[in-house]
């Protein structure tokens, strides 16, 4: 054991590392800290010794230590349902809810951060441990271990990186207009809002925007709704929202121009300003779950040439 | 669980007695434009609905 103490220590403060590496405190409040944040910080520290110890527990012709892993992402699975509960909890407390894609997609991502966690304990004890069996000093070891784990945390989270709107599609202002009682942005007809009162605050305040996407791909994404849910989402969220819940006139609502694809917008928030609207919908990020690639089937490519 | 009645027409307001026939929705008569905007104002915040306008001289309150 004593042996091993000084890898599976590093192992483990890596792990933790790259835990709070990947943990944001951003807008979102989510998780909503301290204690979300106390529950996250205990697993990943779960999740480091799990990793670090399987490499060690090998060594020591253990097996039966492997089967802990299983066990390992048997919990983390829960992980996954914990944050897909809490969520769906306080989904209908929300005045733009974040609808079911977003949620799964938030829920999704603690479950592969802890992941992450073990994969870089794993690298940093195997690292330590090779250089061992090489007859490098334990200062060499220990540095070049902390190195490994440093670029293992930046390169997972390089691949968990999820895109934005931005990547996917052109976000250009759109112009309000009323057809009667219909509400139309840029020729998109959204919804009928009867009371005069309401048409005459989106006239004054609202501001709205046309999200173009770049392909086929983007637009596919787009047409989600779980897609068009998480934007309308965070553009109220970032900007707020002049709503409340007797107010249905005022849900902003992002609908598909079938012709071309393109997505229109109306929203009024708290801050009439469309630029602050436009970088809000631009860094929203594209769901895992929404995200649709029609252009790599055969078929789909052939129509993209028509 | 949020039980309720969504995606249906919870109430009419008009003011031509000639275009509504109807024994499940209330119906709500007015006189002018002005009242009935009020009133589709008020029963729409009584029934969290949202009002939309025909455009043949009835409004809809609808629940989403």
């Amino acid at each position: 054991m004593e042996k091993h103490g000084m890898m599976i220590i590093t192992s483990i403060i890596m792990g933790l590392l790259a835990r709070i590496y990947m943990i944001r405190i951003d807008h979102r409040q989510y998780p909503s800290y301290p204690q979300g944040l106390v529950s996250h910080l205990t697993l990943g520290i779960i999740a480091a010794s799990l990793g670090s110890v399987a490499l060690p527990a090998l060594m020591a012709k253990e097996y039966s230590a492997v089967t802990f892993l299983a066990l390992a992402a048997q919990q983390f699975r829960d992980v996954r349902n914990m944050e897909r509960q809490s969520l769906d909890n306080i989904e209908p407390t929300e005045l733009v809810p974040r609808g079911m894609a977003y949620i799964e997609d938030i829920a999704k991502a603690f479950e592969a951060r802890n992941y992450m966690v073990i994969i870089t304990s794993l690298i940093t004890s195997i690292t330590i441990y090779s250089l061992n069996l090489l007859r490098f000093s334990t200062p060499i070891q220990i540095t070049s271990g902390i190195v490994m784990g440093i670029i293992s945390a930046i390169v997972l989270k390089k691949l968990l990186r999820r895109q934005v709107i931005m990547e996917i599609a052109e976000v250009i202002p759109g112009n309000i207009v009323f057809d009667g009682p219909l509400l139309t942005v840029n020729g998109v007809v959204i919804m009928n809002i009867g009371l005069k009162v309401s048409r005459k605050i989106y006239v004054e305040k609202g501001v709205a925007v046309e999200i173009i996407p770049k392909d086929a791909d983007a637009s596919a994404t787009l047409s989600n709704m779980g897609q068009r849910q998480a934007i309308q989402h965070n553009a109220s969220a970032q900007l707020g929202i002049r709503k409340d819940v007797d107010e249905p006139d005022f849900t902003p609502l992002a609908r598909r121009n079938a012709e071309n694809g393109n997505i229109v917008m109306a929203i009024i928030p708290m801050e009439p300003d469309v630029n602050l609207l436009i970088e809000a919908v631009k860094r929203t990020p594209v769901l895992e779950t929404s995200k649709r690639k029609p252009l790599e089937s055969k078929v789909g490519y052939k129509a993209s040439l028509k | 669980m949020d039980v309720g009645i969504k995606e249906s027409i919870v109430a009419i307001v008009t003011t031509d007695r000639n275009i509504v026939s109807t024994s499940t929705v209330p119906v709500f008569y007015v006189n002018t434009e002005e009242q009935k905007e009020r009133l589709a104002l008020m029963v729409a915040k009584v029934t969290m609905g949202m009002v939309h306008d025909l455009q043949n001289g009835a409004y809809v309150v609808v629940r989403h």
